[in-house]
């Protein structure tokens, strides 16, 4: 946080006194208190369950306090794989929560699919939901986890405004696209898919 | 979602009652350790009924071990009973080796035993850790799972993965057992009678638990062999079914040790029953490390089945050759065009892969028997007439891991 | 089991369930491979079949599971069901084939002898699109019930015809 010297205005602090922006001030204490909610559908939950556990300890970090309601939560850690017939649930699970919230993806599978490049599993939530962080690993280990809260922590430091205006800017609601399906199975059901169109004609026009 | 109120099946006599109320629970709960879902029909507190559902993590298993090598797919076998992947590399190699025919050398068979056997130790850990933390006995879950790290730790040092091991070859293992992995083990060894004297004096006579478990999804010897229960959740209703004894295969010929089972079958004889097997396991352990054959690993270089170590590659031309050879598409294992069953006894159950070769060096078919599907499928039946505050401790003592259960 | 390259063993020795199974339905194609005998059942008497296995002692229905046999060199049907069979007292196992063919592929359901095919029939119909008669509810049971597809059928692609990918986009401005 930002200290104001004294004396620059000729104003006198006193020792126990901050100046700092109020938006500041709002994301010093989020990014503090975090409650994850663990959509937990694999074996990164398990690497999860030991991440809260009592030889890593995620209290250490302010993030412990576990709530399997997503109302009562502002950052959702999606562990392991997300498949065809859970999206539905995981996006009705997102909308519920209130703002401001975040999302980690953690493991391959929830960024990428993973090894499961398979007819049923979704090949990276972040087609489907907003992510703020990713986790590489398969799954990743707890000292991991606990360092994506924490760059998480700096995320929300950085940017972080007391009405959420960080989310309103146009590249935050941009979905990322690192993998784009190839052209053969587009083609297969291009005809009925409206996400597959769009995303054959944002390819087509925009290379990024 | 799927299911409309209307489908779930209700006995005659509660049908005509208008007052029953329906409740969602799962698919992302808490208690349903992951992704498992159940439509509860319920009057007052009291399940009428109960439809399970699953599929929520359904993602392919078996179609992707139609397009992964024989060694390439035990990765996916880590990650379908992700609580004892061990157990998993085992379960899938043995059927390899059973389908290829391979016998492995004496030092592999007891090494496998080993990790086997740490890997139902970890397992049953976990699931009865999850019954006292479904059931109010934090303390207990942190107890256990302080064990897994020491289990992880052994795996880590052995293999270098500390969860998602992948640890056996078609003919071998991937490591050989170091003096640090004996020294860690036996270490285990020492001090995990202790936590487990503390973890029994934490529960077993825990007025709550036992409250809450005693009496509580009842599954009759009858019911258990009719609805293809296996494992732990079997021995519990005095189904005296082990395949370490029956069929015993890798190393277990060699070990003295007890099965355990009760025959109340309810939620409190499963937990004991866990419990009791951690001891026995430990037995396992301690005779196949005192006894542990020394030897190659691997089987020998002229099957042309195990890659060669580095060693053997560089400095032998039957290492260079079998390593080449094995490496090329259309030279490696040679793969009858049959099918063979084969099952290992995993901490949940029988656990075994139907595999179809066709020539080639993956499956043409790697189907899985998942012991959680006919686990679950028996749920209504186990809960039916209880409370609803029993679901929880009746899945716990079920032990279902969804990606078991969906692949 | 199509193309066994196994011996077949004397009929000398044979397994007496196999025997008694020929006497219910007439000449049976059976082997053994690695010590598991099997045995190929016509579709018309696998019910029958069974039960009379049951009867003689096999009380633990292991697994049904089936295999499509588009692609395979040498096959003559296209779905081979398979039926894993134990017994919990003599710990003997037996294999039982049943195969059947497009269109309509059916056969009769197991579940009036164990409750546990109850699962693993949906299971082989969800995806294989086996139908089984009699079976109490014949739904699908992990892939959603608005998909079409049978999934593990040879001519289905791994990575799916994208329907996978068939979902609404949320943003931050949905949320």
């Amino acid at each position: 946080m930002a200290v104001a010297q004294s004396g620059s205005a000729g104003l006198e602090l006193p020792e126990n006194v901050v100046v700092s922006r109020l938006d500041e001030l709002a994301s010093w204490c989020r990014k503090n208190s975090l409650w994850p909610m663990p959509f937990a559908t694999a074996c990164c939950g398990i690497e999860l369950m030991a991440t809260g556990a009592a030889k890593h300890d995620l209290a250490r970090f302010g993030a412990e306090v576990f709530r399997f309601s997503p109302r009562q939560c502002d950052l959702m850690i999606v562990a392991g794989r997300v498949v065809m017939k859970m999206l539905p649930v995981l996006q009705r699970i997102w909308q519920q929560m209130h703002e401001p919230k975040w999302c980690i993806s953690m493991g391959a599978c929830a960024s990428t699919g993973g090894v499961f490049d398979t007819y049923a599993v979704v090949q990276g939530i972040d087609r489907f939901i907003p992510v703020d962080m990713y986790v590489p690993g398969c799954p990743p280990r707890p000292e991991q986890l606990i360092q994506a809260i924490i760059d998480l922590q700096d995320k929300i430091q950085l940017e972080g405004t007391l009405m959420g205006r960080e989310f309103n800017t146009r590249q935050r609601q941009n979905q990322k696209r690192a993998l784009v399906e190839s052209p053969e199975i587009l083609s297969l059901d291009a005809s009925r898919n409206p996400n597959l169109q769009r995303e054959l004609s944002n390819s087509a026009t925009n290379p990024n | 979602m799927a299911i409309a109120p209307t489908e779930i099946e209700t006995p005659p006599e509660a049908r005509s009652e208008d007052y029953l109320w329906t409740l969602n629970f799962g698919p992302q709960h808490p208690a349903t350790h992951t992704t498992l879902r159940l439509v509860l029909k319920l009057e007052g507190e009291r399940v009428v009924d109960a439809v399970p559902e699953m599929g929520y993590l359904h993602s392919g298993f078996e179609k992707l071990g139609e397009h992964l090598t024989f060694n390439q797919y035990v990765t996916v076998t880590d990650r379908m009973n992700y609580i004892s992947p061990m157990a998993n590399n085992v379960a899938w190699h043995h059927s390899v080796e059973t389908l290829l025919g391979i016998d492995l050398t004496p030092r592999c068979t007891y090494i496998r035993t080993i990790v086997a056997e740490l890997a139902r130790i970890s397992d049953h850990l976990l699931s009865n850790g999850a019954v006292g933390l479904d059931t109010g006995a934090f303390t207990y879950f942190l107890y256990a799972f302080y064990q897994r790290e020491v289990i992880y730790d052994i795996f880590e040092t052995l293999c270098g993965a500390r969860f998602t091991n992948s640890y056996t070859r078609v003919g071998g293992v991937s490591q050989d057992f170091t003096p640090l992995v004996i020294e860690k083990t036996r270490a285990f060894l020492k001090t995990f009678p202790k936590t487990l004297n503390d973890m029994e004096r934490l529960l077993n006579r825990n007025r709550i638990f036992v409250d809450r478990t005693k009496g509580v999804g009842l599954l009759t010897k009858e019911e258990a062999i009719n609805r293809g229960a296996t494992g732990p959740v079997a021995r519990a209703s005095g189904v005296t079914r082990d395949l370490r004894r029956d069929e015993p295969y890798l190393a277990y010929s060699d070990f003295d040790f007890q099965v355990s089972c009760a025959s109340a079958g309810d939620c409190y004889a499963r937990y004991l029953v866990r419990m009791q097997e951690m001891r026995e396991s430990l037995k396992i352990v301690e005779q196949a490390i005192e006894n542990l054959p020394s030897g190659p690993v691997d089987v020998g270089i002229d099957e042309r089945m195990a890659l060669p170590t580095k060693k053997q590659v560089y400095s032998t031309i039957e290492g260079t050759i079998s390593h080449f050879e094995l490496s090329m598409s259309n030279r490696g294992f040679e793969v009858p065009c049959e099918e063979a069953y084969a099952a290992i006894e995993a901490p949940n159950g029988e656990l075994g892969f139907y595999l179809v070769g066709d020539g080639e060096d993956q499956a043409y078919r790697a189907r899985c028997r998942p012991p959680s599907v006919l686990n679950f499928a028996m749920f209504p039946h186990l809960i039916r007439g209880h409370t609803l505050s029993d679901v929880v401790a009746v899945l716990g003592s079920l032990n279902i891991i969804a990606a078991e259960l969906d692949r | 089991m199509t193309d066994s390259t196994e011996t077949k063993e004397p009929k000398a020795v044979e397994n007496p369930h196999v025997v008694a199974l020929v006497e219910l339905c007439g000449a049976l194609e059976s082997s053994t491979f690695r010590g598991q005998q099997r045995v190929v059942v016509p579709a018309d008497k696998s019910l029958d079949a069974l039960s009379l296995l049951k009867s003689r002692g096999f009380d633990l229905l292991i697994d049904v599971s089936c295999v499509d046999y588009l692609e395979y060199r040498g096959a003559k049907h296209r779905y081979g069901l398979v039926y894993l069979l134990a017994s919990t007292a003599g710990h003997q196992r037996l294999t039982v084939r049943v195969f059947v063919d497009d269109p309509e592929p059916t056969v009769s359901s197991v579940v009036p002898l164990w409750e546990a095919a109850n699962w693993l029939e949906r299971e082989v119909w969800d995806l294989f699109g086996i139908r089984f008669t009699g079976h109490p509810d014949l739904r699908r049971l992990v892939m959603p019930e608005e998909f079409t597809a049978h999934p593990l059928r040879k001519d289905y692609p791994l990575q799916g015809r994208g329907e996978r990918h068939n979902f609404p986009v949320i943003t931050r401005d949905h949320s």
